[in-house]
This record gives C-alpha cells, sequence and structure tokens, in this order.
C-alpha cells in the first residue's frame, strides 16, 4: 500500500483512473518498450521519458505549450455540416476555432461516393472559397473497400481471402486499386477548377497496402499534373496491413510499414503533408500510449522534407477513444508531440 | 506555406515572418498580428460589435495574402481568369 499520492489521468477509452508518479512513469517506459518490440523503433530517453512524466502526471486540467512554440492546426472535417451550411462551419472554424486549415468534405466521406457529386462538390469548393481566407482543401477517404461488392463492382477480397482464394483476393484488390486512382484523378481535375487548394486522403491504408498504394499512385499523378495542389496524406493506422502482401512502391514492399517508412514513400510521391497515426490501445493509460506514439512517429523528424502532422484525434495520437475529447487529455498530447518532437503541426 | 509549399515549420515561420517584417514569435501575437493583419488587408476574425466594413475580407484578403506573401493562391488565380474581360 503506498502513500504516494495518486493524480487523475485517464484511460485509453477516456475513462478516469487515479495513478501515482511512479506507476505513471512504469506506463511510460511501458510503452515505449511496446513500440521498440513492435516496430523496431529506439526506446524512449530518460529525459524523454522524465518530460513526458511531468506533462502526464500534472494535475492541472489543461495544459499548453510555452509562448512562441505554437504549431499549425490543420482541421479536418471542419466543413461537414454540423451547425449550420458547410461554409458557416468552415466559417466557425476559421474565426472562432482557430483552424490553420480548413477542409470541405461530405458526412459519407468516402472517395467512391464523392466521385458521383464531383460537380455539385466541386460547386461547394468554388463558394467557399469565396467567403474563407485560410487554406481551404477538399478531403476524403481513398476507402478502397466501397470498390468491391456489394457496394462495389470487384469481388470482395474480405471475403475471397478467409477461403483461400489469394489469388483472386488480389485480382480484386488491383482491379479496384485502377479504379480509385482514376477517382482520386478526377476528383484532383475538378477541385483544382473549381480553386481548391490542396486534397487531404484520410485514413490512407485502411483497406491496408492497396489503398496505400493507390494514394501514392494518385499523388503522383497529381503533382505532376496540378504542381501547385498541395497533397496531404494522412495514415488511418499505425503501419500498413498486408491486406495483398505483394505490393510495392519504387521496391519497396507496402505491407508492415511503420510510420518512418511510410513519410518516406509519401515523399517520393510528392505529397506536401503527411500524417502519422498511432493507435490508442483503449486498456493502456494515456501515458502509455502517448510514450508508444511518441516513440513511433520520434523516426519520421530525422528524414521529413515535409511538414510532419500527427494525427492527434479520437483514438489515436495519445487521444481516447471517445466521440466528444477531453480537453485534459488533448492538450496533453498536442503539448508531447511539440515539445518532445517538435512536429509541424496536428 | 505548409500545405502547398511543403515548408516545414520552422521554415514556414521564418518566410512569413519576413514576408511581414515581423518575428516569428510575433505570429502567434493576436496583439501584433490584428495590426499586421489590418496593414496588409489579411481580414481578422469578424465580430459585427467592431465591424470594419472598409478592411479586406474573404477573396479580397487572399488576394492580399498571395501578393504579400508571394504564394500562388488557386483560388485567387481562378478569380482573375473568370474576371478578366473577353
Amino acid at each position: 500500500m503506498t502513500s504516494e499520492p495518486r493524480v487523475p489521468t485517464r484511460m485509453g477509452d477516456g475513462t478516469f483512473t487515479h495513478l501515482t508518479r511512479s506507476e505513471i512513469r512504469a506506463d511510460l517506459v511501458a510503452g515505449s518498450e511496446n513500440a521498440t518490440k513492435r516496430a523496431k523503433v529506439p526506446l524512449l530517453s530518460d529525459d524523454e521519458i522524465d518530460h513526458l512524466l511531468e506533462i502526464y502526471a500534472s494535475p492541472l486540467r489543461f495544459i499548453g505549450v510555452d509562448v512562441g512554440e505554437e504549431i499549425v492546426l490543420s482541421c479536418d472535417g471542419t466543413g461537414m455540416k454540423t451547425h449550420a451550411t458547410r461554409i458557416q462551419d468552415l466559417q466557425s472554424y476559421e474565426q472562432w476555432m482557430g483552424a490553420d486549415l480548413l477542409e470541405l468534405c461530405v458526412g459519407d466521406y468516402s472517395l467512391k461516393v464523392v466521385r458521383t457529386i464531383l460537380a455539385y462538390e466541386a460547386q461547394y469548393m468554388h463558394d467557399a472559397q469565396l467567403a474563407t481566407i485560410a487554406p481551404l482543401q477538399y478531403g476524403v477517404m481513398t476507402n478502397l473497400g466501397l470498390y468491391s461488392k456489394p457496394d462495389g463492382p470487384c469481388d470482395n477480397w474480405n471475403e475471397l481471402l478467409p477461403l483461400g482464394k489469394t489469388a483472386e483476393a488480389r485480382a480484386a484488390e488491383e482491379e479496384a486499386i485502377e479504379m480509385a486512382v482514376v477517382d482520386m484523378v478526377k476528383l484532383a481535375d475538378s477541385q483544382w477548377e473549381a480553386g481548391a487548394d490542396a486534397l487531404d486522403w484520410d485514413t490512407t491504408g485502411a483497406s491496408g497496402d492497396p489503398e496505400f498504394l493507390a494514394a501514392l499512385r494518385a499523388t503522383k499523378i497529381i503533382r505532376e499534373k496540378y504542381p501547385d495542389m498541395g497533397v496531404e496524406l494522412g495514415m488511418a493506422g499505425e503501419f500498413v496491413l498486408g491486406m495483398h502482401g505483394e505490393l510495392e512502391w519504387g521496391g519497396k514492399r507496402l505491407a508492415g510499414l511503420w510510420p518512418k517508412d511510410q513519410l518516406l514513400l509519401a515523399q517520393e510521391a510528392g505529397a506536401t503533408m503527411f500524417g502519422p497515426v498511432v493507435n490508442i490501445n483503449t486498456g493502456k493509460s494515456l501515458a502509455w500510449n502517448m510514450a508508444r506514439a511518441i516513440a513511433l512517429i520520434k523516426p519520421c523528424m530525422d528524414v521529413a522534407t515535409i511538414p510532419v502532422h500527427p494525427n492527434a484525434g479520437m483514438g489515436v495520437g495519445g487521444v481516447p477513444m471517445f466521440v466528444h475529447l477531453p480537453s485534459d487529455a488533448v492538450c496533453r498530447a498536442a503539448k508531447s508531440f511539440v515539445e518532445l518532437l517538435h512536429v509541424d503541426g496536428l | 506555406m505548409q500545405m502547398t509549399r511543403g515548408m516545414r515549420l520552422r521554415e514556414a515561420k521564418q518566410y512569413v515572418a519576413d514576408k511581414l517584417r515581423v518575428t516569428p514569435f510575433d505570429l502567434s501575437d493576436p496583439v501584433v498580428m490584428t495590426d499586421v493583419r489590418n496593414e496588409h488587408g489579411f481580414g481578422r476574425v469578424h465580430s459585427y460589435a467592431i465591424s470594419q466594413p472598409w478592411q479586406a475580407n474573404q477573396i479580397e484578403a487572399k488576394f492580399n495574402i498571395a501578393r504579400v506573401l508571394d504564394v500562388p493562391i488557386n483560388s485567387v488565380e481562378k478569380f482573375k481568369e473568370r474576371t478578366a474581360p473577353g
């Protein structure tokens, strides 16, 4: 039974718990060790652990970065129709909520869905650009799964794989990749003509390595076609699932890549911003999760030639898996990313 | 500067600060930046209680941002194309 005082802190699912300073430190070390074990990245140093400890053992409700160390906020989903029209939502984010970058999108945020309403979305982007000041991009999730049956024309690889039909599954994935790339380029064509500043491929890799490949290929085409158009490549998970297993980009197998290698390929494809993701373990404390996230993303910072904006949102980047994000958790994650990794934004 | 130019944060802050003749530290200070934004016509937080209808805003502000920061902004270029005579 310890006499060490306990501080309120949260678990990965957002629930409060009370841990001693020693317990928090142990969790930080364990999170770092888990990252090393999974991804073969270096352990966090004692200084880095101690720095995180000061953040996560603090009883403050809100904690911030030092004056002068502010970063850029690239906020996705800001024009999705939350409380007003989509343009009014964008204006609210720009004017009242400090968004440095805005994103127009639809509620069903998927590429295949948007493909059928390109003209409407282009019109909306055109109008939104006249009514806002901050840079405004158009965002979609590549969501390759929607190209498979019953939602799309390709055979469903998720059904074929459990049946051992690997060749058929791979063929279906490759067919979906071709369709998605065409759609991504068509989206870029219409949005560039409408006046968009950039595109965002959100949750890239949610369907595994085929989806990552589609995003890389489309990015390269678009950046060559429109050199002044930005392309933000934001990931879905901390490593690329091998749903195909044999897809490559520039001779590098995509399945199993962790953030640093994901970034290198994104840079090679011409992406102008990269958003690594580290998934939350809801059964572990936020301290554990944050140490793990820092350790996994840290290698990116040594090789980045483009801005790195780690995803810090629901269930990723040290932020709880809960729909209404507690500000005490979000600010700790932000401070950790800024002070330990010197990220370019969030 | 990050989104379309791919600049890292430190480089982006320095670039913008140099163009605006302020320091990177100033960029996050609303006391400084309100005057800077007014001076250059970059638009500002909108409040009817302190309306300044003669200030550039929205697409007008983006014209000024593109010019002062010397960065191409797609919507500005499209506006020029669509309003050009002939």
